[in-house]
């Protein structure tokens, strides 16, 4: 049988130009901080709140860009993303809280304020080593990744899918939420934790501090944007496509779906778990209400608003989503659950592939 | 000759307390071809489906060499070497006629295997010639979505070649497809046979005769009949039961 060569056709212009423009907001971010030294008269100048805020939103984009590597390529719907996010966030708080030392109020040495008051005599088994960064960040990957692990081999070797691994995601971070709730978990209970003083020898409230810690934001986003399109340019990205469209028929090609859908969806969360590492020192607060289940709501529809398995409409929904939030929570604050609400319900209806679909159908 | 023999032994499958399958028993040699015919809701497709690991039988034996299938699950199944074209043609849609055909190919199937996987020169010379036997060479860069219901048939038989197995189950072939299309498959299922075992389900009896091999008579999940198509065509029960009608 004679065969002629086939030949992969271009990358086509749309996907170039989705490209094109996840660099383009890379430069325009980039140049925040540097532009936040001009003279505040200047037509440039960014603004300190601009600043920060953005740096919150590079850190929701990632969340978004880890869901979207579950849901938009491997299927996998997680209403419960925020807790790993709120995780990372936990484990950078307990690092920048070993580091306040004897700064608290009570000056006590090793045990932090909220301890001293419920009156611990020491500090809990699990709260060493975390005065050292390197095995902060460590935690950071592995407590989410962990958890992701558990609950998604015992949800994907029973073959639980959609609406149900939803249900139960959603009800993994509920029962967190009420779990660091409590004050006998040793995180501070409702009131978390506050009042950082310093990250890797740097005081946290200066411009400098803020400047470094958003680079290291925009850092990681790109670094997450360019390790998931490498996955999903593989034959394992394939995969996780075949799979939320056809996992039955995958399997029957002899591909064991548990396995890749665990690997997709443990990468994923510990991603989540990176943003909000990022995100803690820079709101100078964690505590029990990122894991409420509307977090992890709104960062499904910052996803579907900008477009699924496409990477860059995940990164372009958080940004997009949240401006319109902070614009609008300061216009009109009662109005915004109901805008959410009709966001949603408004991109499901008529934008099925979100603003990137938009772009889509412009290019063509 | 390479390969297994597969056997099944009072095979039953009750659904719900209706018998899709009822004491079924079929021995299919190394490298043999088989047609399978039979009314509708006769039992054909779960069969395949108590051979991929679909469908747990109820009762009975079902083994591929001195494997036993009952107890391994669809992905280890094929990776024996069984392949399984389906009734309703199923392919990846989002993804291209191409890609369709690498993800079949037999590889190592793991996620960090996947993630490391480099189309090497033997593997694409494979996809191309499987792409040119079932005549989608040209569209080998199109999304599978996009092809007609006949061009999916054969881009799922083309799956089923990837994966080189030992026993290929098809369901129903040459469902929506013209003639000329129903006698190349012929030939091409023809030409597998001897270097696989082959089991094809069908409805269009002069495609069977075409085929040339032993046939099978389900009816109401039990065997009817077996032997050459002219021995099934003129037994008497099966004139009764389905051609008859
Ligand atoms: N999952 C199921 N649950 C309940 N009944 C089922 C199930 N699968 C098949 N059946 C029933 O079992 C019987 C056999 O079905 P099967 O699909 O095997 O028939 P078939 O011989 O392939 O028919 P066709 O020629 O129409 O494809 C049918 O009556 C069908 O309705
Ligand atoms: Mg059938």
């Amino acid at each position: 049988m004679s065969a002629t060569t086939l030949h992969a056709p271009p990358l086509s212009r749309t996907r170039l130009g989705l490209r094109a423009l996840m660099g383009a907001a890379v430069v325009i971010l980039a140049a925040f901080p540097l532009l936040n030294m001009l003279p505040q008269d200047n037509v440039l100048h960014v603004s300190d709140f601009l600043v920060s805020v953005s740096g919150k939103w590079i850190c929701y984009a990632i969340l978004a860009l880890s869901l979207d590597l579950a849901w938009g390529y491997a299927g996998i719907l997680s209403l419960g993303h925020g807790a790993f996010f709120a995780l990372g966030g936990y484990a950078m708080g307990m690092h920048l809280m070993r580091l306040i030392g004897p700064r608290g109020v009570y000056g006590h040495p090793t045990l932090p304020d909220f301890m001293v008051f419920l009156g611990y005599q020491e500090l809990p088994w699990y709260w060493l080593g975390f005065q050292s960064f390197p095995f902060a960040m460590l935690m950071v990957l592995l407590v989410p990744g962990v958890l992701a692990l558990v609950l998604g081999w015992l949800c994907f070797r029973s073959r639980i899918t959609g609406v149900y691994l939803s249900i139960i995601t959603q009800a993994m971070t509920y029962a967190l939420m009420l779990a660091f709730f409590r004050n006998d978990m040793g995180f501070g209970g409702n009131n978390g934790f506050t009042d950082f003083k310093e990250l890797l020898g740097m005081p946290l409230n200066t411009g400098a501090a803020r400047a470094t810690l958003f680079y290291a934001s925009l850092l990681t986003l790109v670094g997450c944007y360019l390790f998931c399109l490498w996955m999903t340019g593989t034959k394992y990205g394939r995969v996780l496509t075949a799979i939320r469209d056809a996992e039955n028929r995958v399997r029957f090609l002899g591909y064991d779906t548990t396995s890749h859908k665990l690997f997709a969806f443990v990468a994923s969360a510990m991603m989540a778990g990176l943003a909000g590492a990022l995100y803690v020192p820079q709101v100078g607060i964690i505590n029990p209400g990122e894991f409420s289940p509307g977090n992890s709501i709104e960062a499904v529809i910052w996803v579907a608003v900008g477009g699924r398995g496409t990477l860059v409409g995940a990164v372009l929904g958080a940004f997009s989503v949240n401006g319109l939030k902070t614009w609008l929570t300061s216009a009109a604050p009662d109005l915004w659950l109901f805008v959410l609400g009709a966001l949603f319900v408004a991109v499901t209806l008529f934008l099925p592939k979100g603003l990137v679909g938009l772009i889509q159908g412009r290019g063509k | 000759m390479r390969g297994r023999r597969l056997y099944l032994d009072g095979v039953s499958v009750v659904f719900d307390g209706f018998r899709a399958l009822n004491n079924l028993a079929l021995v299919v040699e190394p490298g043999e071809m088989r047609a399978v015919i039979g009314p509708n809701g006769a039992g054909k497709t779960t069969m395949m489906d108590v051979i991929t690991g679909k469908t747990r039988p109820t009762s009975g034996v079902v083994t591929f060499g001195d494997l036993d299938l009952t107890r391994m699950d669809e992905a280890s199944i094929a990776n024996l070497g069984i392949g399984r074209k389906f009734q309703k043609p199923t392919v990846f849609d989002a993804l291209t006629v191409f890609e369709n055909l690498e993800l079949a190919l037999k590889a190592p199937r793991g996620p960090v295997a996947c993630l490391r996987w480099h189309l090497a020169g033997a593997g694409r010379t494979r996809i191309e010639e499987v792409a040119a036997e079932i005549g989608l060479t040209e569209r080998a860069h199109d999304r599978a979505g996009i092809l007609s219901h006949g061009q999916k048939q054969w881009l799922e038989i083309g799956m089923m070649l990837m994966q080189d197995p030992d026993l290929m189950l098809v369901d129903e072939p040459v469902a929506g497809m013209t003639d000329a299309e129903t006698e190349h498959t012929a030939r091409l299922l023809a030409r597998i046979a001897g270097r696989h075992s082959v089991v094809v389900v069908e409805h269009d009896l002069e495609f069977v005769r075409a085929l040339g091999c032993k046939v099978t008579v389900l009816h109401e999940g039990t065997l009817l009949s077996e032997g050459s198509i002219d021995h099934v065509q003129n037994d008497p029960r099966v004139v009764e039961v389905y051609l008859g009608r």
